[in-house]
């Protein structure tokens, strides 16, 4: 099955146990369409060609089960849900990145595996079906009793430490997005001349610059000017 | 010029030594051969770029690969383990060897601090009576220091201290934000700190270079070309020159010496085809690095030259040594709900404190400065991870789900400060590499292999570093994070190598028994053989090596020029 038509499926998948009540937990309860937006297959961002195959090899490379994928992607979804104005983890492709990320990392591909086969059995003996396949609030029980890692319940133990894993993958991968970039309200990484912090940051912390050191800091107008020094080091331009 | 012409010079490695040596030499008018094991690279070029460029541009979000240690968006190409390029270390000993395989080798990730050596780090024995003093001083290298300063271009400021000299200086950006509450913490704990000095231009100094604008992305090299790499300073302007051949994606193997002891070229590999390559030389500059330079050097065996090239008195590889390091940090509950503008600002640090306590008896010997991170940062792989950690601080509960993490994120963005440390090792005859009989690379040249231990003054250091950054943090009002480490961690002690800091192997003294080189990185032992990376430095100081580096190249440069005016050469 190539790429595409695996996503499909997946979505499909995520469709099905619509009585469950999964599109509530995916907040799509209105259209009952999953949301989930999918992830460039191309990347180019100044790589060398040892770079651009090894990534390669990790996109062909199937790693985890369609079962495996949709439990990934209920998860991330109870852990951002797309019932927010900047979107939630499905809407920012989060499951293909954990499925991504896993197969890079290598030393993630056992903790989530062997994770969501732990909550498999674990939502099996308390309600009788994998996590995909109980219902929204059924899950959301095992979420309350897996997301707070201060739980000391010595049975509880690997699956805080798995539910604590993917709130970290799916987070990473959200504000690593445009969403999460919106959602954060980030406002680096574009050409500019930084002049300090503003004012009223400055007042709201109390904070001033001391006159000596301003005094010694680039003056921004004159920063096109051609540098010269004087023969004793003091800049002249 | 066929291939059979001996070059005026080949250089050997194109950072931060060999850009330096390349563009003297052939602005002098000579002829110059640049090897280098990697590729051609320019940040400028959009196939090379990483620059500006989002988090969601990389599949992995700039995590770190093998190739890429410090992140999926930096620039260098290198890392501490290469494929088909092991080394060894000796039983109970450890180092991490980086290298870079690349045109300006690891002047394209480094971070730009650029401190000159003083007075005092030239002749520590005379002060703490421990390792060497170098054979010449703060007055030789100054005016090679000040040309450094007006070609490359730092930013920095005059305070007139003693061991951390004045220079010809950029003016630098005003603080951050914590920034600010590092200098308020250092005022209150009577540590003094400074506007940081990082060869970035804050200030036009040619028309060919551009001017920064601020996006902290210097790691990832500069489009502009407005901070310093090799490359785009130093040999981009000697390959117009047009008396430059760059010989890329080439390895040296040895240096070839004739019957009288002098070099007559290099032997090398060419990577991309594995075909043998011979360069004629009148001169030879071994700039490929600390260990790197040691390395072929002891594969450049002959009948005169036995036990390798250099190495008549079994010091090449020797006194190999590493800065110290340690670092903390703390949550500062005063930078939650920030709030958000850009705060980039330079590829770096905009304060640090330099070393501070000279005259103070301590129980280890030399000194460490202090480096100071934190902000608004751009988001990238690890972004989120414990993403309300600190909460257990303010008596709230860690973990959960859903929209409230929303929250938690931007409560605690950019609460973060941190120290970093960078102190001197004292170096060691018993810290040394070697060849590593058993062990070829893929190329077929023997391997390193490595044997270093800290000795007692770096783990008292760092227990000194521990206790300063906590004292400091705790002044900042933060709380600090993560266990103090004690003695069975040496106090959170860098291991030897990773700060890529590594010098010594090849150390210039004016006793051709102990030494390697002499005052001007010219082998004892051939005299149309240099040495012009760090493996010249007879002690490190707590500064970061570069800007002694491009001083010293220059300087070893402009003699050659002369004895070979001269005829000497």
């Amino acid at each position: 099955m190539n790429k595409t038509s695996r996503r499909e499926a997946l979505k499909s998948l995520l469709l099905a146990p619509l009585a469950a009540g999964l599109a509530s937990a995916t907040g799509c309860a209105a259209g009952g369409a999953v949301n989930w937006n999918e992830l460039p297959r191309e990347y180019s961002y100044g790589r060398t060609g040892a770079e651009r195959q090894r990534d390669r090899k990790l996109f062909a490379e199937t790693y985890f089960s369609e079962h495996e994928l949709v439990a990934i992607a209920v998860l991330c979804d109870i852990i951002l849900p797309s019932d927010h104005p900047n979107g939630g983890a499905l809407d920012a492709g989060l499951p293909e990145f954990v499925e991504f990320i896993v197969k890079d990392r290598g030393n993630l591909k056992l903790p989530v595996r062997g994770g969501i086969a732990w909550l498999d059995s674990y939502a099996i003996g308390e309600f009788g079906a994998d996590f995909a396949n109980i219902g929204e609030a059924q899950r959301l029980v095992i979420c309350d009793r897996i997301a707070w890692p201060d739980v000391e319940d010595p049975a509880l133990q690997p699956g805080i430490r798995f539910f604590s894993l993917m709130r970290d993958l799916t987070l990473t991968g959200y504000y690593t997005t445009e969403q999460g970039f919106r959602d954060l309200g980030y406002q680096g990484n574009v050409a500019n001349v930084w002049d300090g912090v503003p004012e009223q940051t400055l007042a709201r912390h109390g904070l001033r610059y001391e006159p000596e050191w301003l005094e010694k800091c680039v003056d921004q107008s004159r920063r096109d000017i051609i540098a010269s020094w004087d023969d004793d080091m003091n800049l002249t331009s | 010029m066929s291939a059979a012409d001996p070059y005026d010079a080949i250089v050997v490695g194109s950072g931060a030594g060999g850009g330096m040596a390349t563009w003297a030499l052939a602005r002098a008018g000579l002829r110059v051969a640049l090897v280098e094991a990697g590729p051609w690279y320019d940040p400028a070029d959009e196939a090379q770029r990483t620059q500006f460029r989002y988090p969601w541009e990389s599949p992995r979000r700039g995590a770190s690969t093998r190739l890429r240690p410090f992140g999926d968006f930096n620039a260098c190409i290198g890392g501490w383990e290469l494929d088909g390029e092991p080394f060894t270390t000796a039983d109970d000993t450890d180092f991490m060897w980086w290298r870079a395989r690349m045109l300006g080798g690891r002047t394209n990730h480094w971070g730009r601090i650029s401190l000159r050596f003083g007075p005092l780090d030239f002749k520590r024995r005379d002060s703490d009576g421990l390792g060497d003093n170098w054979p010449i001083g703060y007055e030789d290298l100054k005016p090679w220091y000040d040309k450094v300063d007006k070609l490359v271009g730092v930013f920095g400021t005059n305070e007139g201290l003693p061991n951390d000299p004045d220079g010809f200086f950029l003016p630098p950006p005003k603080p951050r934000l914590h920034e600010l509450y590092y200098i308020r913490s250092a005022r209150r704990a009577g540590i003094p700190v400074y506007p940081s000095r990082l060869s970035i231009l804050t200030k036009r100094i040619n028309k060919e270079r551009g001017v920064c604008v601020y996006c902290r992305q210097c790691s990832r090299a500069c489009g502009l070309h407005a901070d310093f790499s090799s490359s785009t300073v130093l040999i981009y302007p000697a390959v117009a020159t047009g008396r430059v051949d760059v010989y890329s994606n080439t390895m040296v193997r040895k240096v070839d010496t004739g019957a009288d002891g002098r070099a007559t070229g290099v032997s090398c590999i060419d990577r991309e085809n594995r075909r043998e390559l011979r360069l004629n030389g009148r001169t030879v500059v071994l700039a490929a690095s600390a260990c790197s330079s040691a390395r072929i050097l002891l594969n450049s065996i002959s009948a005169r030259h036995a036990s390798g090239l250099g190495n008549s008195s079994g010091h090449v590889g020797r006194y190999l040594h590493d800065s110290t390091g340690a670092s903390r940090a703390a949550f500062l509950p005063e930078l939650m709900d920030r709030d958000i503008y850009n705060e980039d600002g330079v590829g770096g640090m905009h304060v640090y404190t330099p070393w501070w306590l000279e005259d103070t008896q301590l129980d280890f010997a030399r000194g460490y400065h202090l480096e100071i991170g934190g902000g608004m940062n751009m988001p990238s792989y690890g972004f989120g991870f414990a993403a309300n950690q600190y909460k257990r601080f303010l008596g709230e509960r860690v973990g959960g789900y859903g929209n409230g993490l929303r929250d938690d994120i931007r409560r605690f963005y950019g609460s973060r400060l941190s120290i970093a440390c960078r102190g001197e090792s004292v170096p060691q005859y018993g810290n040394y590499c070697e060849l590593d009989p058993n062990v070829v690379d893929e190329w077929g040249i023997p391997a390193l292999r490595f044997h270093y231990r800290w000795t007692e003054q770096e783990i008292n250091q760092a227990r000194h570093m521990q206790d300063t950054m906590e004292e400091l943090l705790e002044a900042a009002g933060g709380v600090l994070l993560g266990d103090k480490p004690g003695p069975e961690r040496e106090y959170g002690l860098t291991r030897p190598g990773e700060i890529i800091h590594e010098v010594g192997t090849t150390r210039m003294g004016d006793d051709p028994a102990t030494s390697v080189t002499n005052r001007f990185g010219q082998l004892h032992d051939a005299d149309n053989v240099f040495v012009a990376d760090a493996g010249t430095f007879v002690s490190q100081a707590d500064k970061n090596p570069t800007w002694t580096i491009l001083a010293l190249a220059w300087r070893t440069s402009e003699h050659i020029v002369e004895q070979m005016r001269q005829r000497n050469l």
